[in-house]
């Protein structure tokens, strides 16, 4: 088969078939600022080990987590994945499928996204879950859409501990649907008061656990606030491996929780793809989005899975589907179920026991360190440092010294005055003892 | 007991005293299937003719209820969002959606009387 598989005839047999002269006037719409004048500056061929050599050049210019000391985290984290996990979601039965539009003949499907669900709805103390959605950023918006449909109100509160990214989206989200996003200013001090500002008109407050500063949170009384002027309570879980070792929001009393599911069964890849997490009361089941599975019986009486309450979705309710996302992130969802269950129970709770031993021993050598100021009084396996010059020049130099010293607050916040100075760091069950001398004589360079 | 009007998208209204009840007609329930669920409009909201204002879901499809008539809701059937299968029972009855104080009762001059929605009805087919 050819590569471009046009000719100049086919070209020139279809356009005059539509009587247009010119593919470009095909585009005759497009206003001609916004279009390319030339073509992008790119070499017109190569052959097939050239181009190979070409991006392994490109792909050497990045540090590879995997090979050097790292301690990035702010949403994205690096854990250990048992092989299995990637061996088993390989196999094409689980590799090649589409969400299933003719769903009950796909089983297997099935199966897991109902074992996903159940999982979920467990570490998050939630009665039901939705079958993922595409990443913590988008189920966060979704779940205040959901809560302005449960509400019935158009106004949402969102936290200055929210990461920056999921208030962005959601941002992003209500200013096209008419809802009015209240964002409060970002916080490290952990100390703003969300139910100050809430009102009759107010369908939710949304939180986060960790906040994205790395703070424990215990939100029980805001849980309360929201409840007594009728608002839900969101909370957005960015560190899901945090609920083996934290209360859950659902012990909180949060309404809906939504949250990033790729600590589990996925690795940080840049930054996706990932898996959203979605799960709420039993009694919002109708207005959440997105797929879901349930159990039943065949004729025969045998146990069987189905999609259910698909009537709510975009292929049958068009406009007033409860959402725009009528697929979810299956094979990232299948990851973090395989993870998931390898771990069990007693596994997850060890590794987050893990993960905040790990934490401690990195907080504790950073605090002996001049110029380095220790911001949390509680975090879970990340927290925020506020060096004496900025954090980006520091991780800079950390990374021509082949360690990925994490990630400066001032990329995540860039127009807040209080970010230059400070770090945010993540340490997980792979960071070693050599990681953190590594850094910490690093550091001590480099201030 | 007054006369009822008819929509063409298969609501019903019977108003009494400036009140107007809605529902759907035995038409819709039929073609809808078994109703699962129903989502009422909030009393004291207004609500405009042909604009939504409640849904019904059933086994097979989520529809929108769409006002015959302007006005403020005033009342919403609890019995069906505790039992929606009433509206298969019971679909000019029991199986009521919600009521309206009516802002304009000329609207209803443009909606169909029983034996015009049955000939309606007669040429779907």
């Amino acid at each position: 088969m050819r590569y471009l598989p046009l000719t100049e005839a086919d070209r020139r047999a279809m356009l005059d078939a539509i009587g247009v002269p010119s593919v470009d006037d095909l585009f005759c719409d497009v206003p001609p600022p916004a279009r390319l004048q030339v073509p992008v500056d790119l070499p017109f061929h190569l052959d097939e080990p050239a181009v190979e050599r070409a991006f392994h050049a490109f792909a050497a210019r990045n540090i590879s987590p995997s090979a050097v000391p790292t301690f990035l985290g702010a949403g994205v984290y690096r854990h250990h994945i048992p092989a299995a996990v990637d061996h088993l979601i390989q196999r094409g039965e689980f590799l090649t499928a589409y969400t299933p539009y003719q769903p009950e003949i796909a089983q297997g499907t099935l199966q897991y996204l109902f074992e996903f669900q159940t999982q979920l709805a467990l570490i998050t103390g939630m009665e039901i879950a939705n079958a993922s959605l595409y990443d913590g950023a988008t189920a966060c918006a979704e779940a205040v859409m959901m809560a302005c449909r449960i509400a019935r109100r158009r106004r949402i509160i969102l936290s200055g501990g929210l990461h920056p990214h999921y208030r962005a989206t959601t941002e992003t989200y209500c200013r096209f649907l008419g809802i009015d996003a209240v964002a409060m200013p970002p916080s490290w001090t952990g100390d703003e008061d969300p139910a100050a500002r809430l009102d009759r008109d107010a369908a939710c407050v949304v939180v986060q656990n960790p906040d994205v500063f790395g703070r424990v949170r215990d939100y029980s009384a805001l849980a309360v606030a929201c409840h007594a002027q009728g608002a839900l309570l969101v909370v957005a879980v960015n560190e899901v491996v945090s609920l083996g070792l934290l209360t859950p929001p659902g012990e909180m009393d949060a309404d809906i929780v939504a949250g990033e599911g790729q600590s589990l069964g996925n690795s940080p890849s840049f930054g996706g793809p990932t898996v959203g997490l979605l799960a709420a009361r039993e009694r919002f089941v109708r207005q959440m989005p997105g797929r879901l599975c349930g159990e039943t019986v065949d004729v025969d009486g045998r146990r069987g899975f189905v999609l259910t309450l698909s009537t709510r979705e975009q292929h049958i309710r068009r406009d007033k589907a409860t959402s725009n996302i009528c697929t979810n992130s299956g094979l990232c969802a299948l990851a973090f179920t395989i993870h998931l269950t390898l771990l069990g129970e007693l596994g997850l709770k060890r590794l987050g026991e893990l993960n905040h031993a790990r934490a401690i021993a990195l907080f504790d050598r950073l605090a002996a360190i001049p110029g380095v100021e220790m911001l949390n009084e509680t975090f879970f396996n990340e927290f925020t440092v506020r060096l004496g010059q900025p954090a980006a020049n520091v991780v800079e130099a950390l990374a021509a010294r082949g360690i990925l010293g994490g990630v400066p607050v001032s990329r995540l916040l860039p127009g807040w005055s209080e970010a230059e100075p400070l770090l945010l760091l993540a340490a997980t069950e792979l960071n070693t003892d050599d990681d953190i001398d590594a850094l910490v004589s690093a550091m001590r360079e480099v201030l | 007991m007054p006369p009822v009007r008819f929509t063409r998208e298969h609501e019903w209204i019977r108003v009494e005293g400036g009140v107007g009840v809605i529902g759907i007609t035995d038409y819709a329930q039929q073609q809808l299937g078994d109703v699962v669920f129903v989502e009422m409009p909030e009393i004291g909201s207004t609500v405009s003719k042909g604009a939504q204002a409640a849904v019904v879901e059933s086994v097979k499809a989520a529809s929108e209820i769409y006002a015959p008539a302007s006005g403020e809701v005033v009342a919403v059937n609890d019995g069906l969002v505790e039992e929606p299968g009433k509206v298969n029972a019971d679909a000019l009855g029991e199986g009521w959606f919600f009521k309206i104080r009516l802002t304009d009762p000329g609207e209803l001059d443009s909606l169909m009387s029983e034996e015009a929605y049955a000939e309606f009805l007669g040429s779907l087919h």
